[in-house]
């Protein structure tokens, strides 16, 4: 069986072990990923944010090779490429005229046909598709599942999840033996795009999402989506000194907690890849005391203020 | 959509050039203030989103050219909470992109606004010549635009020694395509300036 994919650019960058894992884990449940052919760059933010017929015409590109290619379904495990693609199928799926400008932009006819698939609904439909599915090693630790804005925002045009307390993600997490917890910065920003130009608000937006984790006992934030996995990960030293507290949970992809219960090496996976290293089979799972006793909806509000 | 809301017979608004580019209408908005509560980033803005929503329902040039020099939009990330928080459904951050080019045309960028600005153009100007974000040649392009030459250069090692940067960039086949898309959209923009 074989699927189309897009693995956007920091799947071929700053995040191959987000790619080791979801080939290792697609490998284990016998799907060949196959790559949308001379695939460019979605345009993510900086597109949108400076011209919007680029930021059309960069992805509607990559929806029209992968049609011509007869990708049925595409999968999109990066959430800013997840969103650009959506975005763009839904405006030019909604506005014959422009898509007809776009299609003349990019020199290629196309409908917008192609299925996107993010990370979670890959997983949930062709990985961990069955009850019987066996889990050699179970992953039974604590974990924080961060959605961040993508995977779930605009809610109207992904029509994914819950968009305030998705639950997609906790839910396979359950499935491979985790313990999800309840918390408040699900699906809070990470500071996405400033991680260079505005590294003070990522350390800030990210300190507050590890502070949360880890306050109520996570041993693992999991994420989906490059940016957020390199802002929580990458940025960790400069998130620690705004703090002035040492975060040690460590940020890991959901393909690699996949994986890791699939009994997938940690070398198949890229465990070794993180810049706050992955400690979790030595921490076991000690029921570490959540000290925080406020109900999760709350402690976002608050934070909110502050 | 609505219309009511646009049948005044004055010169035309920015709200109303908003509106006819978008069809986002910011005068159905009635300031419930959920965007600017929700908004991980309204401290550190000059004006919260639901200021700018306001600025744009005047429709006095006076307002409108308040949130063209904003730093507010250019602090924006785009994440989305406003619009999925709205009752009234607004896309407010389509709203932010259409100042944003407007803010552009006009040469009034707010100058707090410069290192933001010149990562979105080091970041298109890679996929312009190689189709692909090339990392390095990204933050190569964004120091020289900024000068700011020694940042981060701490932590290109660890990122080589995990193998997250490339020295050679990737680059797609069909780059004389890519050369025009740009031509026909952004650059072709630019040069109306």
């Amino acid at each position: 069986m074989s699927i189309g994919f897009y693995p956007g650019c920091s799947l071929k960058g700053s995040a191959p072990e987000y790619t080791e894992s979801l080939l290792a884990v697609a490998e284990k449940a016998g799907l060949e990923l196959k790559e949308v052919p001379d695939w460019n760059c979605c345009g993510a933010t900086a597109a949108h944010n400076l011209n919007h017929e680029l930021s059309l015409a960069l992805p509607a590109r990559i929806l029209a090779s992968a049609e011509k290619a007869g990708m049925k379904e595409l999968i999109v495990p990066c959430a800013a490429c997840y969103s650009r693609l959506c975005v763009t199928a839904a405006e030019l799926r909604e506005n014959p005229e422009l898509r007809k400008k776009i299609a003349g932009v990019i020199e290629m006819d196309f409908e917008c046909s192609t299925k996107i698939l993010n990370v979670i609904e890959f997983l949930e439909r062709w990985v961990l598709n069955s009850e019987e599915m066996k889990i050699p090693a179970p992953f039974n630790h604590k974990v924080a599942c961060y959605y961040g804005c993508l995977l779930v925002r605009p809610p109207k045009i992904l029509n994914f999840d819950r968009p305030e307390d998705p639950m997609t993600m906790d839910k396979l997490m359950s499935k491979i033996g985790a313990e999800p917890i309840d918390w408040a910065f699900k699906t809070e920003c990470c500071g996405a795009g400033f991680s260079v130009s505005r590294t003070d608000l990522v350390a800030k937006l990210s300190g507050k999402i590890l502070e949360d984790a880890e306050d109520r006992g996570a041993e693992a934030v999991i994420v989906a989506c490059p940016m957020c996995h390199s802002n929580l990960d990458m940025r960790r030293a400069q998130i620690n000194k705004r703090a002035g507290r040492k975060f040690r949970l460590p940020a890991i992809y959901i393909t690699q907690a996949v994986g890791s219960a699939l009994g997938i090496p940690d070398k198949k996976l890229g465990m070794k890849r993180h810049f706050v290293p992955v400690k979790l089979s030595m921490t076991k799972t000690k029921n570490a005391p959540a000290k925080a006793a406020v109900p999760a909806a709350q402690t976002a509000g608050k934070e909110m203020e502050a | 959509m609505s219309v009511e809301n646009h049948s005044h017979h004055g010169p035309e608004t920015l709200s109303d050039k908003i509106y006819a580019e978008t069809g986002v209408n910011a005068a159905r908005c009635y300031q419930c203030g959920k965007c600017s509560a929700g908004c991980p980033l309204a401290e550190d803005m000059d004006f919260p989103p639901s200021v700018i929503m306001r600025l744009l329902q005047t429709g006095l040039p006076i307002n409108e050219e308040k949130a063209l020099k904003s730093y507010s939009i250019w602090l924006c990330l785009a994440c989305e909470t406003c619009y999925a928080r709205c009752p009234m459904e607004i896309d407010i951050p389509k709203i932010a992109d259409c100042l944003r080019h407007e803010s552009l045309r006009r040469k009034k960028a707010n100058p707090k606004s410069k290192d933001i600005i010149s990562f979105h153009r080091a970041f298109l100007d890679s996929i312009k010549y190689t189709g692909r974000l090339y990392e390095m040649g990204l933050i190569a392009d964004y120091k020289a635009r900024t000068r700011h030459l020694i940042q981060d250069v701490n932590l290109a090692p660890g990122m080589y020694i995990k193998g997250k940067l490339h020295i050679i960039p990737e680059r797609i086949k069909n780059l004389r395509l890519m050369k025009k898309i740009f031509s026909k959209t952004l650059e072709s923009k630019e040069k109306t300036r």
